[in-house]
């Protein structure tokens, strides 16, 4: 028995989910007295994963699994589940986490529970506290399976360093052919940008930017940050940004350590989507609109002038501090 | 081409949550109901199938008799039949197998669900589904297109998307982009007229498990005050974030 986890990694190194998946598998394992042992696909060595807990890793180098795939990752992470005996499997909330996980829980007539944002409250039955009604509210589940599949939501555990001595095995499952009936053609991703998905820190602008041609702004003010760059709905319904870019109850979610939004007003659909960033900053010049409420942190005040100013702030900021 | 749309009836997106019966419901008194977002857009594209390649769109949903308006919205949009499964949606695992039974049962080459419900997000019905009648799966679906028994579909990746050519049967977990949202229909007096002559066949469930329970619900603490910073002393925005927010 023991709790196995699915790290992610790109081009051979591991995400920061990885670690966070790592640490939190490490807490359930904890609780159930057993290990965490970790897959991972293209990882040559356990490398940092030992920082967060994990006693062992299987390795899968098989050619045909250099690139996702959700059908073959959610078979050979059955199989590794049924020969660790692992009662529970975690795993992150990304796109691909999110596209294999049901697959795998049919396969292993798993419960599964998405969006869980805190260790288990119990393990008899185990019940875990996630996110519902699109942030606007949690809701405590049961899961009453003998083996239980949970995906954690992105920052909710935070990092949680427990130096072990992980060992590493080579894996290597069998694979058929109907696990390679979905195939990519080709793939469109920015190299250089921050995604919404892994940025710690997201600038988002709405509906008082005026145009698209305002976003230059916007744009400084996140590579001064390191940080994306997101939207409201009625920009990206207007075309001002793309559809990528939209975050909200009918968009992304957003789970950064830090949210900015410029010109948003924050209907109840944008506030529940981004309700679980930790720090969020409003910048508006209605002092009336609704964000101000949901904020940590406001500013009343033309955007257009506070957002360069600002920027010029941060820069300072950081020259001093680097 | 068959196509069957999955139809989640879920509270309107302006909607204030509420629990009952000691946190343990959701509260619908004064909640709207409408066809889940993900659903529609998944909705909207089929009608493109229908009007472009003939195709014939049915529409499903798991619940009691009253998301059945849900169902003739969707019927008055412009599905040609609609089928409820007379059982409350229980959880991802009970629902998915009630669809899988009328997936079968109707032969379809096309399923098309949101990728999840705005209510309990839980993400997991359209997977399990493919899954369970073995038809191919795609996710977070932007971008679909049907030539014969080939299937090229756009899905959105973290920080882009990538495009998939599988074939039929096909599962697809629609979003935002299969169609834009200016795409969307609202019915008009002729679609709402026949709608209702349409066939709506309540169909009995079939024996299944669940694997999970919602035992209770919680809402987030509320907000503390905010701090209004002058706009003319950004240097303190700053020092907050970095020495009391700590995220800078």
């Amino acid at each position: 028995m023991s709790v196995l986890v699915y790290t992610e990694s790109e081009e051979g190194k591991f995400k920061k989910t990885a670690f966070e998946v790592a640490s939190y598998a490490k807490g359930v394992a904890d609780m159930l007295g057993t290990e965490v042992t970790a897959v991972s696909f293209g990882a040559q060595s356990a490398g940092d994963l030992g920082n967060y807990g994990v006693s062992k890793l299987l390795k899968v180098n098989d050619e045909k699994l250099q690139k996702f795939n959700a059908k073959a990752y959610a078979d050979a992470l059955k199989q590794a589940a049924e020969k660790e005996g692992a009662k529970v499997i975690v795993l992150s909330q990304s796109a691909n986490a999110k596209y294999l996980a049901p697959i795998l829980a049919v396969q292993l007539e798993a419960g599964y529970a998405s969006n869980v944002v805190a260790l288990p409250e119990g393990t008899e039955p185990l019940q875990v506290k996630r996110t519902a009604f699109t942030n606007k509210a949690f809701s405590f589940t049961t899961i009453s399976t003998d083996v239980k599949i949970i995906g954690l939501s992105k920052n909710a555990f935070g990092l949680k360093e427990n130096q072990t001595q992980t060992t590493e095995e080579d894996f290597s499952p069998s694979l058929t052919e109907g696990d390679f009936a979905v195939n990519v053609v080709s793939v469109d991703k920015a190299a250089d940008k921050v995604t919404i998905a892994d940025a710690e820190i997201v600038v988002s602008g709405g509906r008082g930017m005026k145009g698209p041609e305002n976003w230059g702004m916007l744009e400084e003010l996140a590579e001064t940050l390191g940080a994306a760059t997101a939207c409201s709905k009625p920009v990206s319904d207007m075309g001002w940004r793309p559809h990528s870019e939209h975050v909200g109850q009918t968009g992304k979610p957003v789970a950064a350590n830090l949210y900015i939004a410029v010109g948003i007003s924050g209907a109840i659909q944008h506030l529940a989507g981004v309700s679980a960033s930790k720090t969020k900053v409003v910048i508006n010049n209605d002092p009336e609109a609704p964000f101000f409420k949901a904020a940590d942190y406001g500013v009343v005040g033309d955007a257009f002038e506070i957002v360069p100013k600002l920027t010029e702030k941060l820069k300072e900021f950081k020259a001093n501090n680097a | 081409m068959k196509i069957l749309v999955c139809i989640s009836h879920v509270p309107d997106t302006t909607s204030k949550i509420n629990f009952s019966e000691g946190d343990t419901k959701f509260d619908t008194a004064g909640v709207q109901f409408v066809i889940n977002p993900n659903d529609e857009f998944g909705l909207t594209r089929a009608m493109w199938f229908k009007e472009k390649q003939g195709a014939s769109v049915d529409v499903v949903n798991v619940g009691g008799a009253e998301t059945e308006p849900t169902l003739r919205k969707a019927l008055a949009i412009g599905a040609d039949n609609a089928i409820r499964v007379n059982t409350p949606a229980t959880d991802g695992i009970y629902v998915a197998k009630q669809l899988a039974k009328v997936a079968r049962e109707g032969g379809y080459d096309l399923i098309i669900a949101g990728r999840e419900s705005i209510d309990y997000n839980g993400g997991m019905v359209p997977g399990m589904l493919a899954e369970l009648i073995g038809a191919n799966f795609v996710n977070t679906c932007i971008g679909l297109e049907v030539e014969g028994t080939e299937a090229t579909v756009v899905r959105e990746i973290d920080g882009g998307k990538e495009t998939l050519k599988t074939g039929l049967p096909l599962v697809v977990g629609a979003q935002k982009g299969i169609v834009q949202e200016s795409d969307l229909r609202i019915p008009n007096m002729r679609g709402i007229m026949q709608a209702r002559k349409k066939p709506l066949n309540v169909v009995e469930a079939v024996e299944a498990g669940t694997h999970s329970k919602a035992v209770k619900f919680e809402k987030p603490q509320p907000k503390g005050d905010i701090k209004l910073i002058d706009p003319d002393n950004l240097d303190e925005l700053v020092n907050l974030l970095h020495n009391e927010a700590k995220v800078i």
